[in-house]
């Protein structure tokens, strides 16, 4: 197949490129300038967008010996990713820009430019499994290392977009890919993992958002309010600055009469109020879910018993039944979770093989749990 | 897709490969010891490859040997120029803060004017050019008679870069030469490409670099006339009549000398051979690719001057990038003809400039011939663009 390796700079994806030219694949490394300005994006080991992160790609494309490119896909980057997370904090959500830059830009605008340039496949230093299934529709599975796995941030893929990828660390450790690089020679062996948004300076969320919003910004203050006793506890600078789940950074003078830590449970950007109270408040079994995206066919009902739902990147599972009404997902947690923002992504499991996933608009607790 | 070996080089505009005499004249130098300024004969016999370089270099463009100053290319002659002369100027009289320029510049002139805008307290001016690419010399009489007096210097390019249009340096020489203003040139183009003149043209100060006239890497020239004071950019020795410093370089010296002797020489053959060549290719390729067209001037020899080596071709629907990649997967090398940073392609300044919006100024490719290329470079470029150019339209479709 003719292939195009996307590559960030870091390790993984140089080793996924190195692998599929030794399946006999003929590899085109390409990096994408995703940002306007790239002495504006992070800087250092840490993102997959600086003029270093380029070099660092350019340098293990050399030593691979496959041709490389840059494609500029800073609009769409902007346009899908950056608007989109600021869209979503501007409505009290959190969302995950790396799952939208997988569904919007690393498999939609670089597959879609690769297919059309007369590419069959775009490869990812991403750690997840390919497998067909007895049906033959490709389906993604967990990473060998439960620990590297990223099929979360991969659940957004279709079957047209799974068709077309290769995910070749999937069956390998992290540590024995670090090794890999090393032995192949490509100087990012020992490139710290990424970590944080690439867009988002100093991982500063807050700060960055506040800046950038501007007049988009819902509020810059409001009251930190007791859910139990509607008390107003303390002021903040701003609802961007807190996440549903979160516990550090309320500032509130005074300890819960409990003298238990209390954490944000609800968030209302228009009046900018953030409820805080006791860490059962966090604990949730009903999840609603818009935009599904299905991996493969779509299901109806999901109850077998090793259907299982995670909530976060490299979060837990939770044992789940899932049922599917049109575009909406209606999760019923077996196992019962904490601090689940509307914004997250729910990816569903049935055992290792990911079904899909849904963006989280709604959490509720059933009579049971409350 | 590429066959090894096989490289159908149409980027000689970027870089030419080296000429057979100066790689001789260069490696003949590498392994002999002697610094330029040292007085012994090890020294003396340094000095003397830079010196006889010096005097090839001159008799070949019609400048003294004292003009010439080398530097490490053509970046560096620019900058010197610049800012050396704007210094210079504005130490004789504070109220000289005007640079006029053009908005076609290499980013080597543009991008020093930038900078003396914003921390050397110029007021830099960057005059249009028509659809052809070439500078409005009212625009520039206009400017200059606003306030003459205000006017530290003048550049303008001989031949541009991107689409091969020549300016009229003759003319701007004229038009300063009445309020006594200085004039620099970017000549880095058109050495060995058309005929360069320095006494005859008038100019004060001329850039040159080694890579594109079949030289080596990392050594150029600025011309610049004994008389006319440049301050200095680069402080140290004083090697290079105290206005450009560091350690001279003997062997690439002589392979610059030797680079130019040649190509000047061989300069009205070359030109009329690249040209031809280049004048099949446009007509080819427009032919296969009916709505493609040219840019900058004409070939057909009516109107303004360009680049003999020069093919500068818009293919609508298409980005430049998409075709380069897929022209490059055939073992055939061009460029997009625009400045890169960190490989962000941007919209060429010069198509800008020339009237093209950012979506035509993103559809070009450039082709530049060179002393290497064959009618046979031509053929394979004609036989790929067809189904590239499907294909890479095929991109933008989705």
């Amino acid at each position: 197949m003719r292939v195009v390796a996307a590559m960030s700079g870091g390790v993984d994806s140089a080793v996924a490129a190195a692998r599929a030219v030794e399946a006999g694949h003929e590899v085109t490394g390409i990096h994408l300038a995703l940002s306007r300005n790239p002495a504006s994006y992070r800087t250092g080991a840490r993102g997959c967008c600086t003029i270093e992160d380029s070099n660092d790609a350019r340098r293990a494309a050399d030593v691979i010996g496959i041709p490389f490119y840059v494609w500029d896909l800073s609009d769409r980057f902007h346009e899908d990713v950056v608007e989109d997370f600021m869209d979503e904090y501007a409505a009290g959500r959190t969302p995950n820009p790396c799952l939208r830059c997988n569904e919007k830009i690393k498999f939609a605008a670089v597959l879609d430019r690769a297919l059309a340039l007369g590419f069959d496949a775009v490869a990812t230093g991403h750690y997840a499994q390919l497998r067909t299934g007895d049906d033959g529709l490709i389906e993604l599975h967990r990473a060998v290392d439960h620990g590297k796995d990223q099929s979360y941030v991969l659940g957004v893929l279709d079957q047209g977009q799974l068709a077309h990828s290769l995910f070749p660390l999937g069956d390998t450790s992290k540590p024995l890919v670090r090794e890999e690089a090393a032995r192949r020679g490509l100087l990012v062996a020992d490139k710290p993992d990424s970590h944080d948004i690439c867009f988002v300076a100093d991982g500063d969320n807050a700060g960055w958002l506040r800046e950038k919003l501007g007049d988009r910004n819902p509020n810059t203050g409001g009251d930190i309010v007791d859910a139990a006793s509607g008390e107003v506890l303390g002021t903040h600078e701003g609802t961007v600055a807190y996440t549903i789940g979160q516990r550090r950074g309320l500032r509130l003078g005074r300890p819960a009469p409990d003298g238990k830590p209390r954490f944000v449970l609800d968030i209302e950007p228009v009046s900018g109020t953030v409820t805080v109270g006791p860490r059962e408040g966090l604990r949730v079994d009903r999840i609603t879910g818009v935009r599904p995206r299905w991996c493969g066919s779509v299901p109806t009902l999901l109850d077998g018993p090793d259907v299982t739902v995670q909530l976060r990147a490299h979060g837990v599972e939770h044992r789940a039944i899932v049922r599917v009404a049109g575009d909406e997902v209606h999760i019923e947690l077996l196992d019962p979770a904490e601090g689940i923002a509307p914004g997250q992504a729910a990816v569903v499991y049935d055992g290792s093989r990911v079904v899909g996933s849904a963006t989280i608009s709604a959490t509720a607790r059933s009579e049971a749990l409350a | 897709m590429t066959t090894p070996g096989r490289h159908v080089y149409l980027d000689h505009a970027a870089t030419t490969p080296m000429l057979p005499v100066a790689l001789d004249a260069m490696t003949a130098r590498l392994a002999s010891v002697g610094n330029a300024n040292s007085l012994h004969a090890s020294g003396r016999a340094a000095r003397r490859v830079v010196e006889e370089s010096r005097e090839t270099i001159a008799r070949s463009l019609g400048c003294r040997p004292g003009d010439v100053v080398f530097t490490s290319g053509g970046t560096e002659s620019d900058n010197l120029a610049l800012k050396g002369i704007y210094w210079a100027r504005r130490a004789e009289d504070p109220r000289r803060l005007r640079i006029l320029s053009t908005a076609i510049e290499h980013h080597a002139v543009l991008d020093p004017l930038v900078w003396l805008g914003e921390e050397g307290g110029a007021e830099v001016e960057l005059l249009p050019v028509d659809d052809k690419g070439v500078l409005d010399l009212e625009a520039l009489r206009d400017s200059i008679a606003r306030d003459p007096g205000s006017v530290a210097l003048v550049s303008v390019m001989w031949a541009n870069n991107e689409v091969g249009s020549l300016q009229p340096v003759d003319q701007v020489v004229r038009i300063a030469g009445e309020h006594d203003i200085p004039v620099h040139t970017d000549a880095v183009q058109a050495v060995g490409s058309v005929p360069v003149d320095f006494e005859a043209s008038g100019v004060d100060a001329l850039s040159l670099t080694g890579h594109k006239v079949g030289g080596p890497y990392g050594v150029g020239a600025l011309v610049v006339r004994r008389d006319l004071r440049v301050s200095p950019l680069v402080h140290g020795g004083g090697q290079e009549r105290d206005i450009r410093s560091g350690t001279l370089d003997p062997p690439a010296i002589a392979g610059l000398a030797a680079a130019i002797e040649a190509s000047v020489k061989a300069q009205p053959e070359h030109a009329e051979r690249v040209a031809a060549l280049r004048d099949d290719l446009v007509r080819r390729v427009l032919e296969v690719v009916p709505d493609a067209h040219l840019h900058g001037a004409p070939t057909d020899g009516t109107g303004v001057g360009r680049l003999p080596g020069n093919a500068h071709i818009g293919f609508p629907g298409c980005e430049g990038d998409s075709l380069l990649m897929l022209l490059d997967a055939r073992g055939i090398e061009c460029s997009t003809g625009s400045a890169c940073s960190a490989g962000v392609p941007q919209p060429s300044h010069v198509l800008l400039a020339m009237g093209c919006d950012p979506d035509q100024a993103r559809h070009s490719l450039r082709f530049s011939l060179g002393h290497t290329s064959t009618a046979a470079d031509v053929a394979a470029l004609v036989e790929a663009i067809g189904p590239v150019v499907e294909r890479a339209r095929g991109v933008r479709s989705r």
